[in-house]
């Protein structure tokens, strides 16, 4: 089952790369985002899964659909042009990553790993609070900066 | 104490901001100005790193977990004397108020991660600084919005991101082996660790993300660029500080204290660093524009300090530890001096420019200290520690490289003497005529570097053994070297 | 480590390498600075993933998912900054090639 995800997922990721439009590769980020999310459920982690689709599969599809509609596109005689030299680049791609992928399957595993000591704290809220308060510090400090970045790149010259 | 410094610039821009009056808007340069002179006074206090980590009051309150030890008392002490210098750099070079408080703000928060950086103790917390220093970094190669600028930057965003996706899945590797992402935790499971490809392919993932970061050369492309067209003050803080923390103090933190120093990680090391060495210092010889030479001979002296630190003896660390020192001293004035002979004169091309040393003396005199500090020449402090280097190098037996090191130094005198003479010296033509001195502060942060250099150069005994011989003994130790 | 963990663990990883070549593929080959932008968002994807298995072979899973948080909290930060300077790019040069963008030489 998860490998029937995992390559819905390849998919997915081949199809916003070779896609004709910006738009449509925004729209296959999404969907990429969200097969992520299904398979972080399957692995047990449905708070990073909700994250993951609130944010990567919404909040920056919007901010890519966003940029793309404010840089007006090319004229349709352009765009032509311009796709079909496109997948004079681009075919190579699918053909690159199935070679690859049977490559590496046939590498011998030669993993050799213990189980390293059991998780002192379970539940994901407690891990953040209690023990990782400095990172949630450092998130805001990122936040801060990027609010800066925002106001400072888009704000009009007088 | 320790946490202090990076909770004081959060509180100095949530405040500026907070409070909406244009009173406040004019002190944020100000405001800026005293953390870091108060950075850099606390580290010049005898015994810092002794006391500084039993009065952490809001470590302790919070639970953060952040060490001083020698070497984080090095970075702190660069990292506010840079910081101070490119306030007062901003301060002349940028008229807009506007302009300036953006500035200011953006520089506290680079701050603010870049104190970060050098002092967790835990990877994860680590890759969070380090964005935050990127994040700045990012907004601030972008400030003028010159269509130069936005290039650089977004070359900058690119690779650095790439660089941040190698560590990370070097992160998720470590998590795999160990099930920690603390310093300890890993470099303990390194040690015990049955697997050891999977364990060696993930250092050297790590390491490809480092070298990327710190624009060590097979990694360097977005370097040149983003040095050459960040505006003034901006250069100066790239190159004097935020390369060195973000690539170079990382790699010698997590070589000594996580991966331990195997034959091959030296080999690597030593590799990467000698070609930096070399093709910086070529690829300088060839340059026209002002600032794009001083950034590939930055790339020459960093290969220093990795070829330095591979070494692993004692001497060499000590000589790479003091090589950092000493060029994020003098790589600032360098930049400093640029900034000012760009403002004064409008200039890039070092072709156009000529004898203004009659019109800039300050400029000119600093301009020589720093050349001749980063050729090596005695007694100015860079003689010091490329001498550590090469006899660290010599004494371990690795013949070619010392000899290498030994023929860069001589390439490096070259290009920053050709650079002094076609910009002092030489005839001033008539274009220059109407070129001022630099403004006070540029000028101000000229000497201040400058008497940094010679003071080190001629004080250097007692540097050693206050700075840089107890943060070469503590990674020493690290890694069992006597 | 039992075996089954890390069979699941080795063939997370082929894929999380595929996703990797088609991200860096694409940050090569593209005239076009959203679609490079579009290439580092896969590339965080793969990072993801990797991030995921691994808590989950380990048993860590709290501590990868704190992780994943984080990581896309940053990850949307840059984002963001990132646009806006894609944008100014567009307001000077009216397009948004890679070609015209290469004045710097050298």
């Amino acid at each position: 089952m998860n490998i029937f995800i995992l390559i819905v997922l390849i998919a997915a990721a081949l199809w916003t790369m070779m896609t004709r439009s910006l738009l449509r590769s925004a729209i296959g980020l999404a969907l990429t985002s969200a097969l992520l999310t299904v398979l972080m459920f399957r692995f047990q982690a449905p708070l990073a899964a909700v994250f993951e689709l609130s944010v990567c599969a919404g909040l920056i599809s919007v901010l890519f659909i966003a940029t793309i509609s404010l840089t007006q596109p090319l004229s349709k005689q352009e765009a032509l042009e311009y796709m079909k030299e496109r997948i004079s680049r681009f075919w190579y791609l699918p053909v690159i990553v199935v070679l690859a992928g049977i490559a590496l399957s046939l590498l011998p595993m030669k993993l050799e790993l213990t189980m390293p000591s059991p998780e002192i704290e379970k539940d994901v809220r407690m891990v953040l609070w209690n023990l990782r308060q400095f990172d949630i510090f450092g998130q805001i400090i990122v936040i801060l900066a990027g609010v800066f970045g925002v106001v400072i790149l888009l704000k009009e010259r007088q | 104490m320790n946490s202090s410094l990076i909770i004081m610039p959060f509180l100095g821009v949530v405040l500026l901001n907070l409070l909406y009056k244009t009173a406040f808007k004019k002190i944020a340069l100000g405001i800026g100005l005293a953390l870091s002179f108060y950075q850099a006074l606390l580290c010049v206090l005898p015994g810092y790193f002794t006391w500084a980590n039993r009065l952490d009051v809001f470590g302790e309150l919070f639970r953060f977990n952040l060490v001083v030890d020698p070497l984080t008392v090095v970075m702190l002490l660069c990292i506010g004397i840079v910081s101070f210098v490119t306030l007062l750099a901003g301060n002349a070079l940028i008229e807009d108020k506007e302009q300036r408080f953006n500035f200011a703000n953006l520089l506290l928060i680079a701050l603010a991660g870049m104190n970060g950086i050098v002092m967790v103790q835990d990877v994860f917390s680590l890759y969070i600084f380090l964005e935050i220093t990127a994040i700045a970094s990012f907004v601030l190669i972008a400030f003028d919005k010159g269509i130069a600028s936005l290039e650089g930057a977004f070359k900058y965003i690119v690779l650095s991101s790439v660089a941040t996706v190698l560590m990370l899945s070097s992160i998720a590797l470590f998590l795999v082996i160990s099930g920690s992402t603390s310093f300890a935790a890993i470099a303990g499971s390194l040690k015990v660790s049955p697997d050891v490809y999977l364990a060696m392919f993930a250092i050297a993932i790590f390491l490809c993300g480092l070298f990327i970061k710190g624009g060590l050369m097979p990694f360097h492309g977005w370097l040149p660029d983003a040095y050459s067209c960040a505006s003034g003050p901006v250069s100066i803080l790239l190159a004097g500080i935020i390369t060195k923390t973000v690539g170079i103090y990382t790699i010698v933190r997590i070589v000594s204290g996580v991966f331990g120093f195997g034959a091959s990680l030296k080999q690597v090391l030593m590799l990467v660093g000698a070609f930096s060495i070399v093709l910086g210092a070529f690829a300088a010889m060839t340059q026209k524009d002002l600032k794009r030479m001083l950034a590939y001979s930055s790339i020459s002296q960093v290969g220093y300090i990795v070829l330095g630190f591979g070494c692993g003896t004692t001497l060499g660390i000590a000589g790479a530890v003091f090589h950092i020192f000493n060029h994020a001293i003098f790589k600032s004035l360098l930049f400093v001096n640029a900034a000012a002979v760009e403002k004064q004169t409008g200039l890039k091309d070092m072709d156009n420019m000529s004898g203004l040393a009659a019109h800039m003396p300050l400029t000119g005199t600093s301009s020589i200290v720093a050349s001749l500090s980063a050729a090596g020449i005695p007694p100015l402090a860079g003689f010091w520690s490329k001498f550590m280097i090469i006899t660290a190098l010599w004494m371990s037996r690795y013949y070619s490289y010392a000899t290498i090191a030994i023929l860069a130094s001589v390439v490096t005198l070259g290009y920053l003497l050709t650079m002094q003479r076609k910009i002092f010296f030489g005839k001033p033509d008539a274009s220059s005529s109407s070129v001022k001195e630099a403004a006070f502060s540029l000028s101000l942060s000229a000497v201040v570097l400058s008497a940094i250099i010679i003071g080190t150069g001629l004080f250097f005994p007692y540097i050693l053994k206050t700075f840089i011989f107890p943060a070469a003994y503590v990674l020493g130790a690290a890694i069992g070297v006597q | 480590m039992p075996n089954e963990m890390l069979q699941l663990f080795w063939t997370c990883g082929i894929f999380a390498v595929l996703i990797f070549i088609i991200g860096f593929y694409c940050l090569l080959a593209t005239y076009n600075l959203i679609r490079a932008l579009i290439g580092v968002e896969l590339l965080i994807k793969a990072v993801t993933l990797l991030i995921v298995v691994a808590g989950f072979v380990s048993g860590h899973m709290a501590l990868a998912q704190a992780l994943v948080i984080t990581l896309i909290v940053i990850e949307v930060v840059v984002m963001t900054v990132a646009a806006g300077v894609i944008l100014n790019v567009y307001m000077h040069n009216k397009s948004l090639d890679v070609r015209e963008l290469r004045n710097l030489k050298g």
